[in-house]
């Protein structure tokens, strides 16, 4: 099966701080990491390439930084890495992003893309379902275990109340929940041969007949950002540091004072 | 020229869900704003009578897809009777539930439509722009929740949006509402079958939907081990609410995943909230700061949980919680004797 997984470059948004002066973001420092749902797909890749044979090719968008990325996913047993980037893709929204993918998609030969089901630094799980659209192939999105079926996948499909076990036919797209696999870690040896492999990178003019250039970028994007602003902080009320008995007390008061009980 | 709010309400076994309704309120208001009209569309199969009942929150239209073909939810058929209204009808303005079923179709439709979609909105507003008048702002949480960004789809119809279940408020249910519903046709080939439903599995265990809640007791790392929702369980049974949870505790497998608040869990606003032994990182609290009393105790007393509670308490939630149990059942004995 050759299994493409698609990754994302994301700040670790759980290390991020606000200057409680200025009401800012602290971005300084904080790592910068593949996005856990995509670390999912990586490794259920890796799964599938183990039962069916084939090759895993990892796939990201980012600034060059990103080939960081691209490594830690060779050291993780990955096979061959493209980073896709250019000035030009640079503002891009969920439905330029996504043609941009497709567009680098096209340029491979493949059975089955997985994603990650989104990333943490948006969360908008928009892209996969998109790139899935521009490729006209079917996509099974919240996938939370991938079998395989012949030249068919049976996933399941989560829901919030519900599952679906669903058979798909290759080529198809697959949205990986962090619950689908746990991520192996790298090895030395998948280390040192990560450094070794060539990372392609693939820019504006290696894509351009494969999408239309009114249809990526900032200019090409659909929505745009309007303004973006930190959260008003709810005021702090009282805090009490008394005995348990008397802090029972308070608490209670309170029940009473708002008519909770 | 297009117009008119779109709310796409979601049925799940022919009934209509609950955010469908939340959207519905939150369209009237817009709806005002823009001089236009809201119209609910319900996609499945014999859901046309269950359709009629959005007349009763609001919709000033319906619109329905009902085909055997939609019986089931399958991303396919569903996107490509979406796409046919929106192609019939030609909105200015589509709404979807942010639910795992909102958040597979509304990008699919987005795609072969060719226009914008705003992901997981927790605010919506109509805002005048200089250059093409009248547009949807749709504010959502990013960066984790660090920040707030504010978006819009100034060259594109429709504008398309989905919005987080629990953050719009649903009208007062108008029992002498009702209405005509508008069928659309759409044929349906096997080809739309792309996938096959192999089987679908209910949830057996009575799943507890916290958004529904009027109290919550919420418990962190602090509480010490997943024994430790026994103790708050209790709690919560004397108040009449039901437990949730921090990220943290789900990671570490002490409760499931449904009963989490927060960024990556459920948004919360319930009358009373009880933050036991949970440090207030910002992604909890974008999930549950729009609660009407916020009640968190902690033994570290810089906790930023503090920071929103409108009542801290310093100290151990493992031996507060279990005294403020015995306090409410004596509480609510008396009551009852009274």
């Amino acid at each position: 099966m050759k299994i493409v997984v698609c990754i994302k470059q994301v700040p670790d948004t759980t290390e991020v701080k606000l200057d409680p002066k200025t009401n800012t973001l602290i971005r300084d420092g904080v790592p910068s990491i593949i996005n856990p749902d995509d670390k999912a797909g990586i490794e259920a890749a890796l799964q599938l390439k183990e039962q069916t044979g084939g090759t895993v090719t990892v796939v990201c968008m980012g600034p060059p930084q990103a080939d960081v990325a691209l490594r830690e996913a060779l050291a993780m047993g990955c096979d061959d890495a493209i980073l896709l980037s250019d000035r030009a893709f640079g503002g891009s929204d969920t439905f330029a992003t996504a043609t941009i993918i497709a567009a680098g998609l096209k340029t491979l030969d493949f059975d089955v893309i997985i994603t990650g089901r989104q990333a943490i630094d948006g969360d908008t799980a928009q892209v996969g379902p998109q790139i899935a659209e521009q490729l006209h192939i079917p996509q099974v999105s919240y996938a939370e275990d991938i079998k395989v079926d012949g030249k068919a996948l049976i996933v399941k499909r989560q829901f919030e109340d519900r599952y679906h076990m669903i058979k798909v036919q290759t080529p198809c797209l697959i949205t990986a929940l962090s619950e689908l696999a746990k991520p192996r870690y790298m090895t030395v040896s998948g280390i040192v041969d990560a450094y070794e492999k060539e990372v392609k990178v693939l820019g504006f003019e290696d894509l351009k007949n494969n999408f239309d250039p009114a249809n990526i970028g900032l200019k090409g994007s659909p929505t745009n950002v309007y303004k973006s602003f930190t959260k008003q902080a709810k005021g702090a009320g009282t805090v009490l540091n008394v005995t348990a008995d008397e802090a029972v007390q308070a608490i209670m008061d309170k029940l009473v004072e708002k008519h909770i009980i | 020229m297009s117009k008119d709010i779109y709310v796409i309400a979601e049925q799940r076994d022919g009934k209509l869900a609950k955010v469908g309704k939340e959207l519905i309120g939150e369209a009237t208001k817009l709806a005002a704003d823009l001089g236009e009209k809201v119209v609910g569309v319900v996609l499945g199969s014999g859901i046309t009578e269950e359709a009629k009942n959005l007349y009763k929150y609001g919709a000033d239209e319906v619109v329905v897809v009902d085909d055997p073909a939609l019986a089931i939810y399958m991303t396919e058929p569903y996107a490509k009777a979406l796409t046919a209204v929106i192609k019939e009808c030609d909105p200015n303005v589509v709404l979807f539930g942010a639910t795992s079923i909102g958040r597979d179709l509304a990008p699919r439709v987005a795609g072969r439509v060719h226009t914008g979609l705003t992901a997981d909105c927790t605010g919506l507003s109509i805002i005048e722009d200089e250059e093409v008048g009248k547009l949807l702002a749709m504010t959502r949480p990013a960066f984790g929740g660090n920040i707030m960004a504010t978006i819009l789809c100034k060259h594109h119809r429709p504008q398309m949006a989905t919005v987080r279940p629990g953050v719009m408020a649903a009208l007062k249910k108008d029992d002498s509402k009702t209405g005509e519903v508008k069928a659309i046709k759409v044929e349906f080939t096997d080809a739309d079958k792309n996938v096959e439903i192999l089987e679908e599995v209910k949830a057996t265990k009575k799943i507890v939907d916290i958004t529904e809640a009027k109290v919550l007791v919420s418990g962190g790392r602090g509480i010490g081990g997943p024994e430790g929702f026994d103790m708050l369980r209790e709690c919560a049974a004397e108040l009449g609410g039901e437990i949730s949870s921090s990220r943290a505790c789900v990671d570490a497998g002490w409760i499931e995943s449904s009963r989490q608040v927060g960024q990556t869990g459920k948004t919360v606003r319930p009358d009373l909230y009880i933050a036991c032994g949970i440090s207030g990182a910002i992604q909890h609290v974008a999930g549950m700061e729009s609660s009407e009393l916020v009640i968190a105790i902690n033994k570290n007393d810089t906790a930023a949980i503090f920071g929103v509670s409108d009542l801290g308490i310093v100290g151990d939630c493992k031996v507060i919680i279990p005294k403020l149990t015995e306090a409410l059942k004596k509480y609510n004995a008396e009551k009852e004797s009274n």
